[in-house]
């Protein structure tokens, strides 16, 4: 069964004179695989991600996960916190345990796990994230910020959600940290989990999503493949967003006739290049 | 509706109205002024004339008297606490009994009163927080207090602590909610259970506060010295604060009014 967000629309400080639109009218489906949303810093990514987990009710229009309402009962509302884990910006800030056993087992304890079920969790959560079980006495303090990280999300999926919401993982982590938890997003998409994945990068969502959406304005302008995001991207300037350098430069080439169709990899950009030069040489 | 959508104790909601224009120090010194005068109010009749003008000031300055009421929240156990205790420790009138303790009809009209008073004091203070900056409440401190700095006291540093305690009232609300909205959505609990279980729940909110907090009281004061910042001396101001007719009109309305509230009260009780 889908996370299905239907004509949702948000407003700040409602009725005050600071009140602030954040999203107007948004809808979207997602299932499996990697859903991007994309949009520039105020165009309500983080005030959708939150309504995603039932932080934030909407102020018009639902949103259902599996069949729950975040709008109904506080039952419902439980049951769509526990399918939907939400990582929020910079999660490390949210460790208080002692132990980063402790703070992994934070989550399934809180959602009625037994004691088993709760160690069985921990162990998978940490292996998910690539980190063995020698971080479990560690205090989570004295990590590193990709650690950390790792840490903040083993504790979100260690309650088993069936979606995972993240918004900017990979913002503040170095290039390497950023590539493992890229490859970790890729990994749970495979095994299953619907991932919704908020960021401002173009270039990672193009190379990671399964589906893009943009926001402008709290407003969704485009949803689709990747492919068509690259097209809609070139066509259009979009508030706050910069064409990736290897799909700017293979937009140059394709509107000069040198390729044929819009790349944002540079290999596989390459790869068209050498076969249209191996062509001509012929 | 989630906590950080309300506007929180303290926070500054910009807009041009004659209230948001006054002179910072002017709203000081009356909002000082009435707080004291809230002190001497003892008739229903004048409680009744402080909500008027609250609400006549709420207009006038297009707060929601919403907002205003909203704001006396955080002392509302404070209010219930000492209306209950003047409810059974007033002597007179006996209304009813429960659990050996019994209730009169003054303590009754006294616990009002007194919940009034304390609503009215908070509500007024955060019309003061809510029209002015903090950068303007800082200058007004400063102003009012440099004679002061004669004497050695350092006024400048007083207000600037102020102030910065001020602006980090909204800030310090917004990450405690984003910290409760991060480990609800990992299903903690704050709303059942007893009072230890509410107590402990609170735990993981209130240890990633703390390590916020003293990081950026430490970022705050390195990006202070990076700016060349060394206390009050030899530093100008951006906006000077000019006191003009509207400041010195206000202040002479307002001690009218209070004159009047005085000899009404005093009037009333004999």
């Amino acid at each position: 069964m889908p996370l299905s967000v239907d004509d949702i629309s948000y407003s700040y400080n409602k009725g005050l004179p600071t009140e602030r639109e954040a999203l107007r009218g948004v809808s979207f489906r997602a299932e499996s695989g990697i859903l991007s949303v994309i949009g520039h810093t105020g165009s309500g990514k983080s005030t959708l991600a939150q309504h995603l987990n039932a932080l934030i009710i909407p102020q018009s229009g639902s949103v259902i996960v599996d069949g729950s309402d975040t709008s109904g009962s506080p039952a419902e509302v439980r049951s769509v916190r526990k399918k939907v884990g939400l990582v929020f910006q910079y999660p490390e800030q949210q460790i208080f345990a002692e132990s980063v056993e402790e703070e992994i087992s934070f989550a399934p304890k809180n959602w009625g796990f037994d004691e088993e079920g709760v160690k069985k969790n921990v162990a998978e959560a940490l292996a998910a994230v690539s980190l063995s079980a020698e971080f479990l006495p560690l205090q989570p303090y004295n990590l590193s910020g990709g650690q950390k990280r790792k840490i903040a999300i083993a504790s979100v999926i260690a309650a088993k959600p069936s979606y995972l919401v993240l918004d900017e993982p990979t913002a503040g982590l170095d290039c390497v940290s950023a590539r493992e938890l890229e490859a970790l997003l890729a990994k749970f998409a495979a095994e299953g989990m619907g991932i919704i994945h908020i960021t401002h990068d173009v270039e990672l969502a193009l190379r990671i999503s399964s589906e893009i959406l943009i926001l402008e304005d709290g407003r969704v302008v485009f949803c689709g493949a990747p492919e068509e995001c690259a097209e809609f991207l070139c066509s259009a300037p979009v508030k706050g967003l910069v064409l990736p350098d290897v799909l700017e430069l293979s937009k140059r080439l394709a509107s000069s006739g040198v390729v044929d169709k819009l790349e944002w990899n540079a290999e596989t950009l390459l790869e068209r290049l050498k076969e249209k030069w191996r062509a001509q040489t012929k | 509706m989630a906590r950080a959508d309300k506007v929180a104790f303290g926070q500054f909601i910009p807009a041009d109205t004659p209230v948001h224009a006054l002179d910072p120090r002017a709203k000081i010194i009356m909002a000082t002024a009435v707080i004291v005068l809230l002190f001497v109010t003892r008739s229903a009749a004048t409680f009744l004339l402080w909500l008027l003008l609250l609400l006549f000031l709420s207009r006038l300055s297009k707060i929601p008297a919403s907002t205003l009421f909203s704001s006396a929240r955080p002392v509302l156990i404070l209010i219930i606490f000492t209306s209950l205790l003047h409810i059974f420790a007033t002597p007179g009138e006996l209304l009813f009994r429960i659990f050996g303790l019994s209730a009169t009809k003054e303590g009754f009209m006294l616990a009002f009163l007194i919940s009034l008073r304390l609503a009215l004091l908070v509500m007024y203070a955060s019309l003061l927080t809510l029209t002015t900056s903090p950068a303007r409440i800082s200058d007004g401190l400063e102003g009012l207090m440099s004679p002061l700095a004669r004497i050695g006291v350092p006024a400048h540093d007083i207000a600037m602590m102020i102030t910065i305690a001020l602006r980090f009232i909204p800030t310090l609300f917004e990450e405690t909610s984003r910290i409760i909205k991060a480990q609800k959505s990992r299903g903690a609990d704050f709303e059942t259970g007893g009072p230890m279980k509410r107590a402990r729940a609170y735990i993981p909110v209130l240890v990633p506060l703390f390590v916020i907090i003293f990081r950026r009281a430490e970022n705050l004061a390195v990006a202070m010295e990076a700016r060349g910042y060394g206390g009050g001396s030899g530093r100008t101001k951006l906006k000077p604060l000019r006191w003009r007719r509207s400041d010195s009109a206000a202040i002479a309305l307002l001690s009218a009014l209070s004159a009047l509230i005085i000899c009404g009260e005093r009037f009333l009780a004999k």
